[in-house]
């Protein structure tokens, strides 16, 4: 490829954070379903899953969270590099609270998991629409 | 083991800074329950294993105390023969999976509090053939066997509750080898997942009933209500046909039954539910009633509802039984035996409860051997220790209590599954070890109590050789 490509524009997003970001968001997600299917059916295994997506959400964003202090150095600094990286490590603070609300027996994790669970995933969303939606018009990146 | 125990520690402390004081331990009919409490992480202080060394655990003045076997393969219940010689249980059970990722993590912390030797899987014959205190014979009695737990002798039958049946040897006196490598099942247990694995045993009084205690299968129905089924009972199984029935119910873990002497009452020690505080809820000692239902997983200590459990049931919550007598939350209750007039004056009436140790408190309790004194076949009064010294305040632990047992000739046998020894509590001027006539006397005493675990010719007949006296033929 030459270097005559000129991208009118380019996100701050590099694949693997995009990719990271969309995994834990997923994964919270899906836990917050779970949390949903459990307060519905009283099934323990929703509560089960719940407390491995939370799990496997943290592992997750916490790959994510390091791309976004990466994202911070000078060279790749964007306007909203910095929210987005404050976004993202209160979403996994929630979540590392919501993982050890999880590990209560029974429901006991409940109402306050359920709670937990919707905060996660707005913070996880707001994060990854900062991290991946951000554009800026032409130059480098 | 030794890697995590300091991270444990840390936990501990850090816990332990954000639990603030903690009210002393509630005892006897009527304790005051606070509100159920638990913060982000339960309270987590587990025991530091440490050895003896020249040390032994402290007992009452006018009692010794000795290590009559060491090196055991995790000892939890014993039984004492009509000969005087004494059978140990020695295993782990439970193959519960890790379902969440609590468990991947807090498995191994609690695991560093424990025995790391494999499990025995057999019992062990001790014999103390001259007398002397000194159990200078040793045997394997019986082998692979799947995690050993209760001891029952009726007749010329021992029963055996492993964790998956009951099973049958015959039993010969003198015998220290069971004449069958593979006993009779008498009796299927349920098994499946086996998160509280122990199976507690003991006969009635005529020996027709074998009661075996099933503990549930979870701390408080986290594993799902359909892995609650035939769960948190006692069973009644008959010992002609094997044929099991409930007899009684919502008993979370009953770990060790005995029989009272005289009523022939049933009596268990159960281990309640954790993770609602320091003080909640107390492990207890109780009669259990035919057909009585005591609240697990609905309704702790009465009709106290648990408000973990979902679906909710008000009408179970409103059969639930008062237990009679609160040992304290979190000891860790495993043992449990009626005392006899061969233990003396101040310990004549009463049962012996060991307790293990908690692990969800932050200032640990239990890690000791209790006495309970009894009036009119009542508990009445606080419990009393009788041996201690398992553990320093500092978390070192030498050894851990389980099954205890009282030996008719003025001794308590203790199982200790943490430093794999039996200890041996006696009388020092020891009428106890001396055949004379007065015993004799505390051999009727006995009577009631040793049908229940087989035909005792009393501790008058204490055994001076190694022939052993014929067992009178089974009452009844």
């Amino acid at each position: 490829m030459s270097a005559s490509i000129h991208r009118p524009y380019v996100t701050s997003c590099p694949p693997l954070h995009a990719v990271l970001l969309g995994g834990a968001a997923t994964l919270f997600l899906a836990a917050l379903l779970s949390d949903i299917a459990y307060t519905r059916s009283y099934e323990i295994q929703w509560n089960n899953f719940a407390s491995w997506l939370i799990a496997g959400g943290l592992v997750v964003a916490g790959a994510a969270l390091v791309c976004a202090i990466l994202g911070l150095l000078p060279a790749r600094r964007t306007r909203h590099s910095l929210l987005h990286f404050v976004l993202l490590l209160v979403a996994w603070i929630v979540g590392l609270l919501n993982a050890l609300w999880h590990a209560r027996d029974a429901w006991a994790s409940m109402p306050g998991g359920l709670v937990l669970s919707v905060i996660t995933v707005l913070l996880a969303c707001a994060a990854t629409w900062l991290g991946c939606g951000a554009v800026r018009t032409g130059g480098a990146p | 083991m030794n890697r995590l125990a300091p991270a444990a520690l840390a936990l501990a402390t850090m816990l332990a800074a954000c639990s603030g004081e903690q009210p002393p331990l509630q005892y006897g009919a009527d304790p005051e329950l606070p509100e159920p409490r638990r913060g982000l992480m339960p309270d987590m202080v587990i025991a530091k294993p440490a050895g003896w060394g020249d040390r032994v655990p402290l007992v009452p003045e006018g009692f010794e105390v000795r290590a009559i076997a060491t090196d055991l393969l995790i000892p939890r219940q014993t039984l004492v023969l009509p000969n005087g010689d004494i059978l140990v249980a020695e295993g782990r059970g439970g193959n519960a999976p890790r379902l969440k990722p609590k468990d991947v993590i807090a498995g191994p912390i609690k695991a560093a509090g424990t025995t790391q030797v494999q499990s025995g899987n057999r019992l062990t014959l001790l014999r103390d053939a001259d007398g002397d205190g000194d159990y200078e014979i040793q045997t394997v009695f019986a082998a692979n066997l799947n995690a050993p737990y209760g001891l029952a002798l009726v007749g010329d039958s021992l029963y055996v509750a492993n964790q998956d049946a009951v099973v049958r040897f015959d039993y010969t006196p003198g015998q220290t080898q069971a004449s069958a490598a593979t006993p009779e099942t008498l009796a299927l247990l349920p098994s499946e997942i086996n998160h509280h694995w122990t199976k507690a045993m003991t006969a009635s009084a005529d020996g027709r009933r074998l009661y075996v205690g099933i503990g549930s299968n979870s701390n408080i129905t986290e594993r799902g209500m359909l892995a609650e089924q035939d769960r948190a009972m006692v069973w009644e199984i008959d010992v002609a046909s094997g044929m099991h029935r409930p007899y009684a119910t919502g008993l979370r873990n009953p770990t060790a039954l005995a029989i009272q002497p005289g009523s022939g009452q049933l009596w268990a020690v159960v281990n309640e539910r954790d993770e609602l505080g320091p003080n909640l809820v107390p492990d207890y000692l109780t009669s259990v009633r035919e057909g009585g239902f005591y609240g697990w997983p609905w309704a702790y200590w009465g009709q106290h509802v648990d408000e973990r459990v979902r679906p909710r049931n008000p009408e179970k919550v409103a059969q639930a039984i008062t237990p009679d007598y609160s040992l304290g939350a979190h000891v860790a209750a495993l043992g449990l035996d009626f005392s006899s007039a061969a233990m003396g004056p101040a310990f004549a009436d009463g049962a012996f409860v060991g307790m293990h140790g908690s692990w969800n408190r932050a200032d640990p309790v239990g890690y000791k051997v209790v006495f309970v004194p009894f009036r009119n076949g009542r508990p009445a009064g606080d419990p009393v220790d009788f041996v201690t010294g398992f553990r320093d305040d500092d978390g070192t632990t030498r050894g851990r209590p389980v099954g205890v047992t009282v030996d008719p000739r003025g001794a308590l046998i203790v199982a200790d599954d943490l430093s794999n020894t039996i200890w041996r509590v006696s009388r020092v001027d020891a009428p106890a070890l001396d055949p004379v006539p007065p015993l004799g006397e505390d051999a009727g005493g006995m009577d009631d109590r040793d049908g229940a675990t087989g035909d005792d010719t009393g501790p008058g007949d204490d055994e001076a050789g190694t022939t052993p006296t014929p067992a009178p033929p089974p009452p009844g």
